[in-house]
């Protein structure tokens, strides 16, 4: 067993020196027309070296620090503590999710522009992540393609200020509401696929829109884009310096205060942060509702779920649906955010980053979604520092946290649901 | 008085027929059981009588309503209950909250009227009212599989295989509870491998042997019958 041991490590700590060598060891040097190869300075041999020798101690006595590794979660002190009552627990959880909107309501009054602007994204991804989470949480339906629906709210937005001048406010539902018929229309010819199939079919919608936009120049710009997207008004008061639709009135000058940049990025992010809580509690109350369950039922088991005859059509495509119209709800606040978008926005990457959020935060938990999507926003901003690292920081985050704790960071803990005692 | 009627039912996987021209007739109030060696098609018959898959040819009907090509959501909002083989319960969901998805469809009232019977029948699972129901043992999920079948309100429940894998004295308890659940009107059409306990509480009996209907008799008969209790009796 120990001899197997010191094998494996040394085969590890072999490969990482051929791994890194040729990546870190040699430097390619461009002389004229010509590329000469040239030895890295000693003190780079000298760490790959040391590299090595760490990934064979590591792997050699790999047994003892797994095990002093899984002894960690005991320092934790909520791991040995009983689960506290279910009223208890949602009480608290209401009161964390009231304290948390409070604090995010005064919050931007007293930080950069720039923090505000970071915190309207983190609550786009929030409505984003709620969605998916009804989709991937709830119903048990892997879909990688989320982002599709994202980029149609933000494009109905979008073209429907170029074409037809529609505010936000008008397109808003618009985008919302189209964005759930691609979602009904997606669900039908994945209604038979589970699992792995349905996962690629998401995943070649989620391209097929992206190319659809990226293709269709005459409509969408294509890859350049649509630019001027109206910010939003407030009962026809524009944020802008100069009013710029006739009718309209400037926020500033009716208040009678100076004008100020902030004052709309502050805007934004309040209706970001209203409709993100009307996502949830709207989607809080559907898993409450007999077709929460009959979500949660279809996860379980799906022979058993229609067995009790219920419709495997209309379970998955209320799901769909749904998830679909609040990412459209995000896509449009996104559009207005920009002022600008293109394509680009709508690649595969963001689906992975919103199913990312869902699995760190607990699937299907909405408090453990919410501070997921908190964290995966905020964690590549804050390790900007490390520049090119700050991936491999966030990779690695990911990793660790897996390992950890593979149900999320707060698990679901379901609301036993008990009929009321007749009187 | 027929509950269910199956003329000529043929089933086919794609291009392979699994039941070639099946017959059978359920009449109400009866315990009627079907017995077969594995593969023999008895999982694909109930199937058939949900609709998944439906049938090629033939006709099925569920009290006087022809049901062959109705959509399995339907037919199971039809009275009729289905305890799937494997008990196939929510593991998820506390041993309450599988009972309220078996009247998903009903008012309130009947969901309160109706658990209250089935812990009746089942005291046990009352016990276990609160509990995550993947965590209880193979015959109280048994327990929870009917009971949740019969919060629909069924007027005909199909058991498959309720017996699979549970120990002799909980089986027993089981048929005692099908029985049970004839004396209260309810149709009563059983799946089983276990020939000899099915058969000796059944009304009548089936035969099925590789998707056709072999022998058709009373219980009693089928139990003295000598083909019968060479081939699934053990002689």
């Amino acid at each position: 067993m120990a001899a197997n041991n010191y094998k494996h490590a040394l085969f590890c700590a072999i490969v990482t020196l051929i791994i890194s060598f040729p990546i870190l060891g040699l430097n390619l040097e461009a002389e004229g027309v010509k590329i000469t190869v040239t030895g890295a300075e000693t003190s780079t041999h000298i760490a790959i070296l040391l590299a090595a020798v760490v990934v064979f101690v590591f792997q050699a006595f790999r047994d003892s620090f797994m095990g002093a590794l899984g002894k960690l979660p005991k320092l934790n002190p909520l791991v040995n503590k009983k689960p506290m009552e279910q009223s208890k627990r949602v009480k608290l959880e209401s009161w964390i999710m009231t304290g948390l909107v409070v604090l995010a309501l005064f919050w931007p009054f007293f930080v950069s522009r720039g923090s505000v602007d970071l915190a309207t994204l983190v609550l786009i991804y929030i409505m984003l992540a709620l969605g998916l989470n009804v989709v991937v949480g709830l119903a048990g339906l892997l879909d990688l393609g989320y982002v599709a629906f994202y980029a149609v709210g933000a494009y109905t937005f979008a073209l429907l200020s170029e074409y037809l001048g529609a505010s936000f406010w008008v397109a808003l539902p618009a985008g919302a509401l189209l964005a759930a018929l691609f979602g009904l229309v997606l669900g039908f010819p994945v209604l038979r696929l589970r699992g792995d199939y349905l996962a690629i079919v998401t995943l070649g919608f989620g391209e097929i829109i992206r190319i659809l936009l990226n293709n269709w120049t005459n409509l969408t710009g294509g890859p350049n884009g649509i630019g001027g997207i109206p910010d939003p008004t407030l009962f026809g008061m524009e944020f802008g310096r100069r009013v710029k639709e006739e009718g309209n009135t400037s926020f500033h000058e009716t208040f009678g205060i100076a004008y100020s940049g902030e004052h709309k990025v502050i805007f934004l992010y309040l209706i970001a942060l209203v409709l993100a809580v009307i996502t949830a509690l709207v989607i809080r109350r559907f898993m409450r509702m007999p077709v929460g369950r009959a979500w949660e039922a279809l996860r379980e088991d799906e022979i058993a779920a229609r067995s009790l005859g219920l419709s495997r059509t209309a379970v998955k495509l209320s799901a769909f649906t749904i998830g679909a119209f609040f990412a459209g709800f995000a896509g449009t606040v996104f559009a207005s955010k920009q002022g600008f978008i293109s394509p680009e926005s709508f690649v595969f990457l963001e689906s992975a980053i919103i199913l990312a959020i869902v699995v760190l935060g607990g699937m299907g938990s909405q408090l453990g979604v919410i501070l997921a999507a908190i964290a995966v926003t905020i964690l590549p901003e804050l390790a900007r520092e490390f520049s090119e690292y700050r991936m491999l920081i966030f990779g690695a985050a990911m990793v660790l946290m897996m390992v950890w704790r593979p149900q999320g960071m707060l698990p679901m803990r379901r609301i036993h649901i008990k009929l009321k005692k007749q009187e | 008085m027929s509950m269910l009627v199956l003329e000529d039912v043929h089933t086919h996987y794609g291009k392979i027929e699994a039941l070639h021209g099946v017959s059978v007739e359920v009449n109400r109030g009866e315990i009627v059981s079907l017995i077969g060696a594995n593969g023999a098609g008895k999982t694909t018959l109930l199937m058939t009588v949900c609709g998944t898959p439906q049938a090629t040819s033939g006709r099925i009907i569920l009290q006087d309503r022809d049901i062959t090509n109705m959509p399995t959501a339907q037919i199971m909002r039809s009275g009729l209950a289905i305890v799937p083989e494997g008990r196939r319960i929510f593991s998820g969901l506390t041993v309450e909250e599988n009972l309220h998805m078996g009247g998903f469809f009903n008012t309130k009232a009947e969901i309160r009227e109706t658990q209250a019977h089935v812990y009746e029948l089942f005291p046990r699972l009352k016990e276990r009212e609160l509990q995550r129901a993947g965590t209880m043992s193979g015959g109280e999920q048994q327990m929870l599989a009917i009971g949740r079948a019969l919060m629909s309100r069924p007027t005909m429940i199909i058991l498959d295989e309720p017996s699979l894998g549970l120990a002799p004295l909980v089986i027993k308890q089981i048929f005692e509870i099908i029985g049970h659940l004839r004396d209260e009107g309810i149709t009563v059409f059983l799946v089983e491998q276990n020939a000899h306990q099915a058969l000796h509480l059944a009304d009548r009996g089936y035969v099925l042997e590789t998707g056709k209907i072999r022998l058709h008799d009373t219980g009693k008969n089928l139990l003295a019958n000598p083909d019968v209790q060479n081939a699934y009796l053990g002689g």
